[in-house]
């Protein structure tokens, strides 16, 4: 997708769910139908943190992933949990095989 | 990390200069039992067997040759084996059969293997430059084993598949940063590019060959968004970075009580060093890899100045391409293979396809000068 101020290749980038285009020329950002709305409901949601749900603590701050991830859980992954079933099995199974 | 008991030094101490004739007659006899003809259509107790496109076996007859060259290897002086160790099979797939004598190891590479690729990639990994990243070869050449190339290293305890807690994220990704760091005056004229959209096409075509699925219209589609080079039909924009081309945990051995290195030198080259930060990357992005071992791997490669991702910004941008093309290769090998087996998939597999299939919601992320 080309800019349409200076011409140059714009970028796809991914933020909190939002697909957000750059133009890597003059930084120009470009926003489909929404999206507005979305990044400004999540900044209402980052000045007013509600509670954090009871027995869902967020043990670890969720990493950057792309737009077609799987749903983060947000859990500490390291012992069980959402991921546990799933590490153990795709550990042996997937993570050594070419 | 805590120490763990090394297979290949308590083998090697076996090798004492024990001259009885029943060591040398143990080692004679072949310990390995008669492969069953239908191994490459099932899937092998932990999924790593492969499968040639017509799903036979391709390589029965390479594996009584191929123990007789690793016991040779392993007892130069000696007209026969002196030390009585079994001889074990490792691996055994089209494209690479590997052996094990005590401390020795032979692997006759895929028939049809590039010759002078394969001599420039035995030359990187014996560079000193590559010590303490790559396993050196023993020796500089390849023998010859009914047309397939056969090479000799030392052998190394894996990754221990069975506990994902003690996974050596941190010091793989250390690795590949120092990999990709190498200068390129150390590569030699003739390396070849690496091979990983090489591969990821070659999977892709297997899914073709194993007729209809339902699970294969989302990672065709997938398959079909990425850029040209990514799907092996244009050359890699990016050729300065010397890459593995097949990063996954069974690449990682330790050799005696040393540290750990990277094996498998059949894919390296030049190339774009996300495709070898891309494998835990898919892994991650289809929910199989917890995030703070992702993170973890991320950092440690960070750390060690790692140059395939920014060193401070979101490292999506250079890992979207190669991600989404390793998740469509494992997504199309895992379609093939319970084709061939005759059995659904199981969940972890389920999740890769899954992921392809929200890919074509939302296209490629290019990173800068790689959007063609």
């Amino acid at each position: 997708m080309q800019c349409p101020k200076c011409h140059a290749p714009m970028h796809t980038y991914n933020r909190n769910g939002v697909q957000i285009e750059q133009c890597s020329g003059c930084r120009g950002i470009f926003l489909d139908y929404g999206e507005l709305e979305s990044l400004t409901r999540l900044e209402g949601q980052w000045s007013q943190p509600g509670p954090p749900p009871p027995g869902a603590p967020q043990a670890y701050p969720s990493a950057p992933a792309p737009a077609w991830g799987a749903p983060q859980h947000g859990g500490h992954g390291g012992h069980g949990g959402h991921y546990g079933h799933k590490r153990q099995k795709g550990f042996g199974h997937m993570l050594f095989s070419s | 990390m805590k120490p763990r008991g090394d297979g290949g030094a308590a083998d090697g101490k076996k090798c004492g200069r024990s001259w009885g004739a029943a060591p040398a007659l143990l080692c004679l006899r072949t310990h390995l039992r008669p492969v069953p003809e239908t191994l490459w259509t099932r899937p092998r107790g932990t999924g790593t067997g492969s499968y040639d496109f017509r799903g036979t076996r391709v390589t029965a007859d390479v594996l009584p040759a191929l123990s007789a060259k690793v016991r040779a290897a392993a007892h130069p002086a000696a007209e026969a084996c002196v030390c009585g160790a079994d001889t074990s099979v490792l691996a055994d797939r089209p494209d690479g059969t590997v052996v094990r004598h005590g401390a020795t190891v032979a692997k006759a590479h895929a028939a049809g293997t590039d010759l002078a690729g394969l001599a420039a990639r035995l030359a990187v990994a014996a560079h000193p430059a590559l010590a303490g990243i790559l396993l050196p070869p023993h020796g500089p050449g390849a023998a010859e084993l009914d047309g397939r190339p056969v090479t000799f290293w030392s052998y190394g305890t894996p990754v221990d598949r069975e506990d994902p807690d003690a996974a050596p994220w941190e010091e793989a990704a250390a690795l590949l940063a120092r990999l990709h760091r190498t200068p390129d005056s150390v590569l030699p004229p003739g390396l070849p590019p690496m091979r990983g959209p090489a591969k990821a096409a070659r999977a892709v075509a297997r899914l073709r060959a194993a007729g209809p699925h339902p699970a294969a219209a989302p990672v065709l589609r997938a398959w079909a968004v990425l850029p040209a080079w990514a799907r092996d039909e244009a050359p890699m924009p990016d050729l300065g970075t010397l890459c593995h081309g097949d990063l996954h945990l069974g690449q990682l051995v330790r050799p005696g009580s040393g540290d750990w290195l990277l094996i498998d030198i059949d894919d390296l080259g030049r190339g774009d060093p996300a495709w070898d930060l891309a494998r835990p990357a898919a892994w991650f992005a289809c929910g199989l890899l917890p995030p703070d071992e992702w993170t973890r791997f991320l950092t440690a490669y960070r750390k060690a100045g790692g140059t395939a991702v920014p060193a401070d910004s979101d490292p999506w941008p250079a890992l979207d391409v190669p991600a989404r093309a390793l998740s469509v290769q494992t997504a199309a090998q895992a379609i093939a293979k319970s084709v061939a087996g005759g059995r659904p998939l199981d969940e972890v597999e389920t999740s890769v396809i899954d992921a392809c299939d929200r890919m074509a919601a939302h296209p490629p992320e290019l990173a800068p000068d790689f959007a063609t």
